[in-house]
């Protein structure tokens, strides 16, 4: 079972899909690491030889910024934007879109599940 | 997009030159702009600089962190009051 970054990947996946399981990697970044390290990104995750993994281990700590470590620096930028009270990081603190989309409608995402708010009027009219 | 590199970065003639003559006579007044598009250079740093937000002046200081963002992102043009009706209801979950 191969242990990278805290994370369990899964055993019967092809390798280049094993690792996007940990976060901070997606399929670009996987074929690079797999690229690097000589290894076939078609090969199953539990076929990778011990070496192999110690390979990928080295390339992960060394060379890029992975779960912990890359949720903290998003963390810490966006608290940055709050702190020095710019646009983007009032709408952080408000839990709205911060990229200039539409609030009328949608926006649920940052949002969060619709609360109905009281008093406002139907329209009159058609059903 | 982003703004190509080759430009540099836009920054409105007057207030770099404002800046500049109070850095070297090490001078530190509030300047008044209507430039919200105008980025921060490091050399503003320390600097109190008032930004129309289309309505007043809002003073600006601007720390370290905030060099590379533009003026107007601290002087908000819009205030948020609430919505018609949730007042109401504020007022009566308080009591």
């Amino acid at each position: 079972m191969a242990r990278l970054a805290g994370i369990d990947l899964p055993k019967n996946k092809k390798a280049f899909i094993g690792l996007t399981y940990i976060f901070g990697i997606g399929r670009t970044t996987s074929f690079k690491i797999l690229n690097q390290a000589e290894i076939d990104p078609d090969k199953k995750v539990n076929e990778l030889t011990e070496e192999e993994i110690a390979k990928i281990r080295e390339i992960i700590t060394t060379e890029i910024k992975v779960e912990g470590a890359l949720r903290s620096e998003i963390n810490q930028n966006i608290k940055r934007l709050m702190d020095i009270g710019s646009y983007r990081g009032l709408r952080h603190r408000r839990g709205l879109p911060v990229r200039g989309q539409r609030t009328r409608t949608n926006s649920r995402t940052r949002k969060g599940k619709r609360r109905t708010v009281a008093g406002k009027k139907k329209a009159p009219g058609k059903k | 997009m982003p703004r190509s590199i080759k430009k540099g970065p836009f920054v409105h003639y007057k207030l770099v030159k404002k800046i500049q003559e109070m850095n070297e006579k090490n001078e530190k007044k509030v300047i008044k702009t209507w430039s919200r598009a105008s980025m921060i250079l490091p050399d503003f740093v320390g600097h109190t600089i008032a930004v129309h937000n289309g309505n007043k002046m809002i003073p600006v200081y601007i720390s370290e962190n905030m060099v590379g963002h533009k003026l107007g992102e601290f002087a908000p043009t819009r205030i948020f009051r609430g919505h018609p009706g949730t007042k109401a209801e504020k007022a009566a979950k308080k009591k």
